[in-house]
């Protein structure tokens, strides 16, 4: 189950956890206990939504039984000790991705933190906005660069950005492998560049995409840099800084936490620079009737009540990752992501999307099976116990790109085992058969 | 509920068939009125387009193009050999029922008098996420009637 690592690779640098260790680790997840119509649930559909450890369901039932109250306000005790609890998970994020605790800006979901910025782009370009604000400014002449792999969270938002502010929105091109043709983005990545924003890791392909190397290109023409992190944090160990990225986006229910919570990063003197998104209490400090003038980041970014049982709930699914270790969950994670595409190459009828077997890829894979539609190879897999996703993964343009309206993509997490891959693999075999393809 | 109940041998069996399917091949039958409606679904990006001609307050003619599950189109085709012949208010009347039973999450059972064939859907209403899937070519079918009536009512 040898494979090449990408050059970025930290994939080999710790041992893979062990059979028994995920044995173990399957303990403190109850839902993985609930049989599925008669059969034992064998969850491959963590790349959507994971589950969450004991730990982060008590972590959240414990604030509300015990220290509810509202944050950064009241004098009370409670209000304290929530405060303190909420603060200290911004610090437990922050460790966890390698940033200050004040880089660290709670939002609802991935999709929020980059529409955050869009927005906060688009206040700066607006006329009237000044100062600091001029660097973020985009206008004609000036280009956005995006991926051909991206989540349409990644996508969706720089198109209303371009065509709000008359930007230009551009892509880099995937090739047949699933791999981003950087020929090609040395050349679309020029001094008009202004923001290029991409993923991690690709959600649907399983790529690991060269953040260093495109961070060097962005950096050469003075481009602001986005990573959607929504793929990579949850599976393999995270340090913005080391990538030098401007600014992260991750969410807190891909990585065993809760629903409701995401994470921005943004370089310190970045997010002071930027003008807020949303606006209202908690995050000013003088208003009068006419105008107010606002806190530094994070609590610039950060108005009305916020997400604090899923901020403190989020700490505790970082706190068990880091504990289990990052470098081992993707050490194993790359197992698993080598048995699944060794497997599914392997069966007649199936054609693997993306990196090729004994190619680093993430644990998931995404596959065509001819003759048979996504939605029904996810329904026989259902009727089994196995749970995966099927469709375009909200990546439709990639999904074109490579021939198909939608794929069926299994995708692991730390608590996968090997033979939760083969039950998943010895099914998929009888797929076609079943359905007459 | 088993997957055999879900896929039932002759939806199995209409996804290969796909009666009905080609709107280019067939043009629309000589003093007809036609419709035709594309719908689709942005959950899986299975779409169809479904054409219905109306003459003398008849279904004359249902054509269709589509990708997708083998639901959608086991659907699409079972609507075909349906429709043709029907007169326009025992058609609307059968897209009704089908509708009811469909969203009736199992609740519903399927009069096989006046589904015929579609009652072989009935168990896809206790699958939320295939509703529309098996729904899809019959809204279309019907916004395309509609537009066929209205042309033919048309000065």
């Amino acid at each position: 189950m040898a494979f090449v690592p990408t050059s970025e690779s930290r994939a080999l640098l710790s041992p893979a956890l062990t059979d028994d260790e995920v044995l173990r680790i399957r303990n403190d997840f109850p839902i993985l206990a609930r049989p599925m119509g008669g059969h034992p649930l064998i969850y491959l559909d963590s790349g959507a939504t994971s589950q969450n450890p004991i730990s982060v369901i008590e972590a959240e039932q414990e604030f509300y039984e015990q220290r509810n109250a509202a944050v950064h306000r009241g004098a009370h005790l409670l209000a304290v000790e929530a405060t303190e609890s909420f603060e200290d998970a911004r610090e437990t994020l922050a460790a966890f991705v390698g940033a200050d605790a004040d880089e660290i800006i709670w939002t609802s979901n991935a999709t929020e933190g980059l529409n955050l910025l869009s927005y906060a782009f688009l206040n700066s370009s607006l006329p009237g906005a000044a100062g600091p604000a001029a660097r973020f400014a985009l206008g004609a002449g000036d280009e956005i660069v995006v991926t051909e792999m991206e989540h349409h969270a990644n996508l969706i938002p720089w198109q209303q950005l371009a065509e709000r502010t008359g930007a230009t929105l551009r892509f880099v091109p995937v090739d047949d492998a699933g791999a981003l043709d950087l020929d090609a983005a040395a050349g679309i990545i020029s001094p008009a560049t202004r923001v290029l924003a991409f993923s991690h890791a690709s959600n649907v392909l399983g790529t690991i995409n060269p953040v260093k190397t495109l961070v060097a290109m962005a950096r050469r023409v003075g481009a602001l840099t986005v990573l959607d992190a929504c793929q990579s944090a949850p599976h393999l160990p995270l340090d913005v800084k080391d990538l030098d990225v401007d600014f992260a986006v991750l969410s807190g229910h891909k990585m065993l936490g809760p629903t409701g919570i995401g994470v921005l990063y943004g370089r310190s003197e970045l997010l002071n620079a930027l003008p807020p998104f949303l606006t209202g209490g908690s995050m000013i400090t003088t208003v009068t009737m006419e105008r107010a003038a606002f806190l530094p980041a994070p609590q610039r970014f950060e108005a009305g009540t916020q997400k604090v049982s899923q901020a403190i709930a989020l700490a505790a699914a970082a706190n068990y990752l880091t504990e289990t270790g990052m470098g081992r969950v993707h050490a194993w994670e790359s197992l698993l992501g080598q048995r699944l595409v060794e497997g599914l190459s392997s069966i007649p009828g199936i054609r693997v999307l993306g990196p090729a077997p004994g190619e680093e890829r993430i644990g998931l894979a995404s596959f065509d099976v001819a003759g048979v539609h996504a939605h029904d190879v996810g329904q026989f897999l259902d009727s089994k116990g196995i749970a995966v996703r099927v469709g375009h993964h909200c990546a439709q343009p990639l999904h074109r790109r490579l021939g198909l309206t939608a794929s069926t993509r299994a995708s692991t997490y730390l608590y996968n085992t090997t033979s939760d891959v083969d039950t998943f693999l010895a099914a998929v075999a009888g797929v076609r058969a079943y359905f007459g393809a | 509920m088993s997957l055999e109940q879900l896929y039932q041998q002759i939806i199995l069996e209409h996804a290969k068939l796909r009666t009905g399917s080609g709107l280019a091949e067939t043009p629309v039958p000589a003093g007809a009125s036609a419709g035709q409606s594309h719908q689709l679904n942005p959950v899986c990006g299975d779409e169809v387009t479904v054409r219905v001609a109306v003459s003398d307050g008849k279904v004359a003619q249902l054509r269709w193009d589509g990708q997708g599950c083998s639901i959608s189109m086991a659907s699409a085709s079972v609507l075909a050999e349906l429709a043709e012949g029907m007169d326009v208010a025992g058609f609307t009347a059968v897209i009704d029922s089908f509708r009811d039973v469909l969203r009736s999450r199992g609740k519903l059972a399927a009069d096989p008098e006046i589904l015929g064939d579609a009652a072989a859907f009935e168990g896809v209403s206790k699958y939320a996420a295939r509703v529309k899937c098996a729904m899809i070519s019959w809204v279309a079918a019907e916004d395309a009637l509609a537009q066929a009536r209205t042309s033919s009512t048309a000065p």
